[in-house]
C-alpha cells in the first residue's frame, strides 16, 4: 500500500506543494505583521483615565492610550520589588500618558490590580504637538493676545476655528521659509561662490564684481521684505494659545502654532476616526519627518530611495549593455573571456558593505576631492562632490548591481537565434547596425530582467549607503527649483537606512516603534512598484519581440 | 534525404539511369546548353575552405551564368551550403574558418582586402533555410535594408516596399496589414518576405539556402514559381535537398559529394545523362 503511494508519486507533489505553500505563508505573514503592527499606529485610540493605586498605596489619576499589554508571573515582579499577593499572572499595561514636558516621560507601565477606576471621557483632548509629543488634558480656555475669549464648551468650537487659521499661517510661513528664502539663500550662496572664484582667478575686473554686488544688493532687498512678510505672519501665528489642565491638575499653555492636531478621541464616531486615519496616513506619506524622526512623515526617504533607484538605473543599464555586448559580441571567446565572466559573477556576492568602503575612497574621496580640486576651488575647504552624495551613492549602488546586468544581458544576447542576425547581416548591415537594429532591441526583455533584479538588490540596500551619502535628516531633497534642479551632490534620506535610524538611534523607542513597521511596509510597497513599473515595461518588449521562441 | 520508393514512368533506356525524377518536368520547353555560351556572374576560382585542420571544400572551380537559376545537390554535410554563404562571405562569422582561392564577382575578388563585406552583401543577397523576419511590422522588414543605405524619403520607401511585396508575390495579401508583426505571417508567407526583403535592396545575386525545406508543398510551390520569375532579373544561386526542385527550378546544376565538385552542368544533362558513377548514384536515390 505504503509502496504504491510512494512509487504513484503523490508524496512527491505534497512534499513540492507544501514547499510552496510554506514559502507563501511565511512572505503573506510577513508583511500581515508589519502592516498590522505599522498601521495600526495611525488609529485614534481611545484616551483612557484612570485612578492608579500607586505601590505605596497613593492614588493618582492617570491618563493615556494603552500601547501594549502582557501577563507576567506575580513571582516575577514580586521578585522586581513589587508588592503583588496571590500566584496567578497578572495582567500590565503600558501606558502612553504623553505629557513629556510635565511627567518626564512619555510611557509606564500600570498592573492590574492597582487600577480602581477607568473612564473614557469625551471631552478629553489630544494634542499632536510640533514638539514634546502628545498632549493629554481637558481644555480650559482660549486665549487671543493673553485675553481668555472663550472657556468651557465653546473653547473646543473656537479651538477648532483657531487651529484652522494657525495650520494655514504655518503652511505660509513653510512655504515662505522653505521656498523662497531658500531660493535667496541659495542665489546668495551661487555669488559667494563667484566672487570666491574671482579671486582665486586674481581677476579684478570691477564691472563683474559690481554685477555681483548689485545682484547680492537685490537678493538682500528681496529677502528683507520677505523676512517682514515673515515676521508679520509669525505674531499671527503666535496669537492663540489654549490652557490645558493634565492629569496631575498642572495648567499647561500650548500656543496654537505648535500644535499639528487637536482631537476628542472618545468623542469620535467611527466615520471620524476613519477620516482622522486616512488624514493621518496620508501625512505620514507626504510630510517631513519631525522630533528626530520619531513624529511626522517620511516623504524625505521614499522620495530619497525612488531618486537613487533612478539615477542608478540610468546609469547601470547603459554600463552594463555596453559590457556585455563586448564580452558576448566582440571579445574572443576564450580562457581570458571565461575568468571575466567568472569574475564578474563574483563580484554580484561581494558583500555590500565593501562596496560601501570602496565607493568611499574611490569615488567620494579621490574622483570627489579631485572634482572639487578641479572645478569647484572656490567653495573649499566646503567639498562639493568630495563628500557623500546622491551621484556616489547611486554609482556605488550601479557597481554593485552591474554584475547582475550583464550577465542578465548576456544571456539575452546569446538567445537571440544566429538566423535573425544572419538575415541582418545579408542584407548589408554592418555588425554593429545588426546590434543596434535587430539584436539589441531583441535583446530588451532580458536587459529588463537585468534591471529588476538590479532594482530589487539596490532599493534594499542600506549598509554601503550609510558611508556614501544617506543620512539621517537631510535639510532639502536633491531636486527642487533652484538651476540645475538636480542637486547630485546633496546628501539624501532613504527608507531603509530610516528603518534603522528610527528604530535603533531613537531617542524615544517605544513611540517609534510602530513607525519602524510603518516605513518597513513602505519599503517594501516602494520596491514592489518599482519592479512592478519594470515588470510592465519588459513585458510589454517581450510581446514586442516574441518570435524569439519560435 | 531518399527518394528510392518514387518510382518513375519514364521508360528506361539502355544508358538512361532509373530515374527517381520526373524528367518530363525538367524540361519546360528548354533546350540543351553549354554553360560557356552563358554570360558568367560569378566565378568560383581553386575555391579551398578549412574548418581549423578539416578541409570541408576541395578546389572548387566553376562558373555561374547571369539571370539563370543554378542549383547545387548533394547529401548531407558535402559543402553545398558552405559554398554558397562563401558567395557573400557569410563563413567570415564562423570562427577558425580559412579560405584560399577565388570569387569572382564582375571580374572583382570578393576575398579581395579591397572590398567592403557589407557593400558585397548588398550586392549578393540571401535568404535561408528557416524564415527569419525580425521583430518588426512588414513594411519595416522590408525597408531594412534600405534604412541601412540611409533612405529617408518616405514616398520612395513606400514605392520600393510594394514593388518589393509585389516581385515577391505577397504584396496581395499583406497589403492591407503593412504595418503589423510580420511574425502574424504564416511559415510560407514569412520566407516570401524575406524574398522581398532580400530583392528590395536589387541585388544582382540571390542566394537561397534550402528556401523551402521548411514549408509545407504548397508554399514550396509558392517559392518555386517565385524563383522561376526572379530570374529575369537576378542571377539565382539555389542549395537544395530535394531533386526534384533543383530539377524544376534550376538552369544548371552542380552536385557536390564530399566537398568536391562532382559534376556541373546542364540541368536536364545532369539529371538524365550524368558523367559521373557517383552523380548517377545520387539521382537514381542509390544513397543521400
Amino acid at each position: 500500500m505504503i509502496r504504491e503511494w510512494f512509487k504513484s508519486g503523490n508524496p512527491w507533489i505534497w512534499l513540492t506543494a507544501s514547499a510552496v505553500s510554506v514559502s507563501l505563508i511565511l512572505v503573506f505573514g510577513l508583511l500581515l505583521l508589519i502592516a498590522a503592527r505599522g498601521l495600526g499606529h495611525f488609529w485614534p485610540a481611545t484616551v483612557w483615565e484612570y485612578d492608579y493605586k500607586n505601590q505605596d498605596n497613593s492614588v493618582v489619576r492617570l491618563v493615556g492610550e494603552v500601547h501594549d499589554e502582557e501577563a507576567v508571573s506575580a513571582q516575577r515582579l514580586r521578585e522586581a520589588g513589587l508588592a503583588i499577593e496571590g500566584d496567578e499572572e497578572v495582567t500590565r499595561y503600558l501606558l502612553k500618558t504623553g505629557n513629556r514636558d510635565v511627567l518626564g516621560q512619555d510611557f509606564r507601565w500600570i498592573l492590574e490590580p492597582g487600577i480602581q477606576d477607568m473612564r473614557k471621557p469625551e471631552t478629553l483632548l489630544a494634542i499632536e504637538r510640533r514638539e514634546w509629543g502628545n498632549l493629554y488634558g481637558y481644555l480650559n480656555a482660549v486665549q487671543e493676545n493673553q485675553q481668555t475669549v472663550a472657556v468651557g464648551k465653546g473653547a473646543w468650537e473656537s479651538l477648532q476655528q483657531r487651529l484652522q487659521r494657525a495650520t494655514a499661517l504655518f503652511a505660509q510661513i513653510r512655504a515662505l521659509e522653505k521656498g523662497e528664502i531658500g531660493s535667496i539663500n541659495y542665489g546668495l550662496e551661487r555669488l559667494r561662490l563667484r566672487e570666491r572664484g574671482l579671486e582665486l582667478e586674481n581677476n579684478t575686473d570691477p564691472a563683474e564684481r559690481e554685477s555681483i554686488k548689485q545682484e547680492r544688493a537685490a537678493l538682500n532687498a528681496e529677502y528683507e521684505g520677505l523676512q517682514k512678510q515673515l515676521t508679520d505672519l509669525y505674531q499671527d501665528i503666535n496669537r492663540d494659545q489654549i490652557m490645558v489642565t493634565v492629569s496631575t491638575g498642572e495648567t499647561v499653555m500650548v500656543p496654537l502654532a505648535k500644535i499639528v492636531h487637536a482631537y476628542r478621541p472618545n468623542a469620535m464616531s467611527l466615520l471620524d476616526k476613519l477620516g482622522f486615519y486616512m488624514a493621518k496616513v496620508w501625512e505620514f506619506v507626504s510630510d517631513e519627518p519631525r522630533e528626530a524622526n520619531t513624529e511626522g512623515g517620511i516623504f524625505p526617504a521614499i522620495f530619497g530611495t525612488v531618486m537613487m533607484v533612478i539615477i542608478m538605473s540610468i546609469m547601470v543599464v547603459p554600463f552594463g549593455v555596453v559590457a556585455a555586448v563586448y564580452l558576448r559580441e566582440y571579445a574572443k571567446q576564450g580562457p581570458l573571456t571565461q575568468l571575466i565572466r567568472i569574475a564578474v559573477n563574483n563580484l554580484a556576492g561581494v558583500p555590500s558593505i565593501v562596496y560601501g568602503v570602496f565607493g568611499l575612497g574611490f569615488f567620494v574621496y579621490f574622483l570627489g576631492g579631485n572634482l572639487d580640486q578641479l572645478f569647484f576651488p572656490e567653495a573649499l575647504p566646503t567639498p562639493t562632490f568630495g563628500t557623500p552624495g546622491l551621484l556616489w551613492a547611486s554609482l556605488t549602488l550601479a557597481l554593485l548591481t552591474v554584475p547582475v546586468v550583464i550577465v542578465a544581458t548576456e544571456e539575452g544576447l546569446s538567445r537571440i537565434p544566429k538566423s535573425v542576425r544572419e538575415g541582418s547581416l545579408a542584407l548589408g548591415a554592418t555588425k554593429a547596425e545588426t546590434l543596434w537594429r535587430t539584436v539589441l532591441p531583441m535583446a530588451s526583455p532580458a536587459i529588463m530582467t537585468g534591471l529588476i533584479l538590479a532594482i530589487a538588490r539596490a532599493a534594499g540596500e542600506v549598509a554601503p549607503l550609510m558611508l556614501v551619502g544617506v543620512v539621517k535628516l537631510a535639510p532639502s531633497l536633491p531636486l527642487d527649483g533652484n538651476a540645475p534642479f538636480l542637486h547630485l551632490d546633496r546628501k539624501f534620506m532613504h527608507l531603509g537606512f530610516h528603518i534603522y535610524d528610527v528604530g535603533f538611534q531613537s531617542p524615544n523607542v517605544e513611540a517609534a516603534r510602530p513607525l519602524v513597521y510603518a516605513t518597513a511596509l513602505l519599503l517594501v510597497l516602494v520596491i514592489v512598484a518599482l519592479n512592478l513599473t519594470a515588470i510592465a515595461i519588459r513585458n510589454r518588449l517581450r510581446e514586442k519581440y516574441r518570435a524569439l521562441e519560435n | 534525404m531518399t527518394d528510392t520508393k518514387q518510382t518513375s514512368d519514364t521508360p528506361v533506356s539502355g544508358n538512361t539511369p532509373t530515374h527517381a525524377i520526373d524528367i518530363e518536368v525538367l524540361s519546360r520547353g528548354r533546350n540543351m546548353r553549354q554553360i560557356a555560351d552563358e554570360t558568367p556572374c560569378l566565378k568560383i576560382q581553386g575555391l579551398n575552405l578549412f574548418y581549423g585542420q578539416k578541409q570541408a571544400l576541395h578546389n572548387i572551380d566553376m562558373v555561374i551564368p547571369k539571370q539563370q537559376v543554378t542549383a547545387y545537390i548533394g547529401p548531407s554535410g558535402c559543402g553545398k551550403s558552405t559554398l554558397l554563404r562563401c558567395i557573400n562571405r557569410m563563413n567570415d562569422l564562423v570562427d577558425g574558418v580559412r579560405i584560399d582561392g577565388k570569387i569572382l564577382l564582375d571580374e572583382q575578388n570578393i576575398y579581395d582586402k579591397s572590398v567592403n563585406v557589407a557593400d558585397l552583401r548588398r550586392r549578393v543577397g540571401m535568404v535561408f533555410q528557416k524564415p527569419n523576419p525580425f521583430p518588426k511590422s512588414i513594411y519595416e522588414n522590408v525597408a531594412y535594408g534600405l534604412r541601412l543605405q540611409g533612405v529617408k524619403d518616405r514616398r520612395t520607401m513606400d514605392g520600393v516596399v510594394e514593388d518589393a511585396l509585389k516581385s515577391a508575390a505577397l504584396w496581395d495579401e499583406v497589403k492591407d496589414r503593412l504595418h503589423d508583426s510580420a511574425f502574424g505571417l504564416s511559415g510560407g508567407q514569412q520566407q516570401r518576405l524575406v524574398i522581398a526583403r532580400a530583392i528590395a535592396i536589387e541585388p544582382e545575386v540571390l542566394l537561397l539556402d534550402e528556401p523551402a525545406s521548411a514549408l509545407d508543398p504548397i508554399s514550396t510551390l509558392k517559392i518555386e514559381e517565385l524563383i522561376y520569375e526572379l530570374k529575369n532579373k537576378y542571377t539565382i544561386v539555389i542549395v537544395t535537398h530535394n531533386m526534384q526542385q533543383a530539377a524544376r527550378v534550376s538552369d544548371y546544376t552542380a552536385f557536390m559529394y564530399m566537398g568536391k565538385l562532382i559534376e556541373y552542368g546542364d540541368t536536364k544533362t545532369l539529371f538524365t545523362n550524368p558523367h559521373q558513377k557517383q552523380t548517377e548514384d545520387y539521382i537514381t536515390g542509390r544513397y543521400g
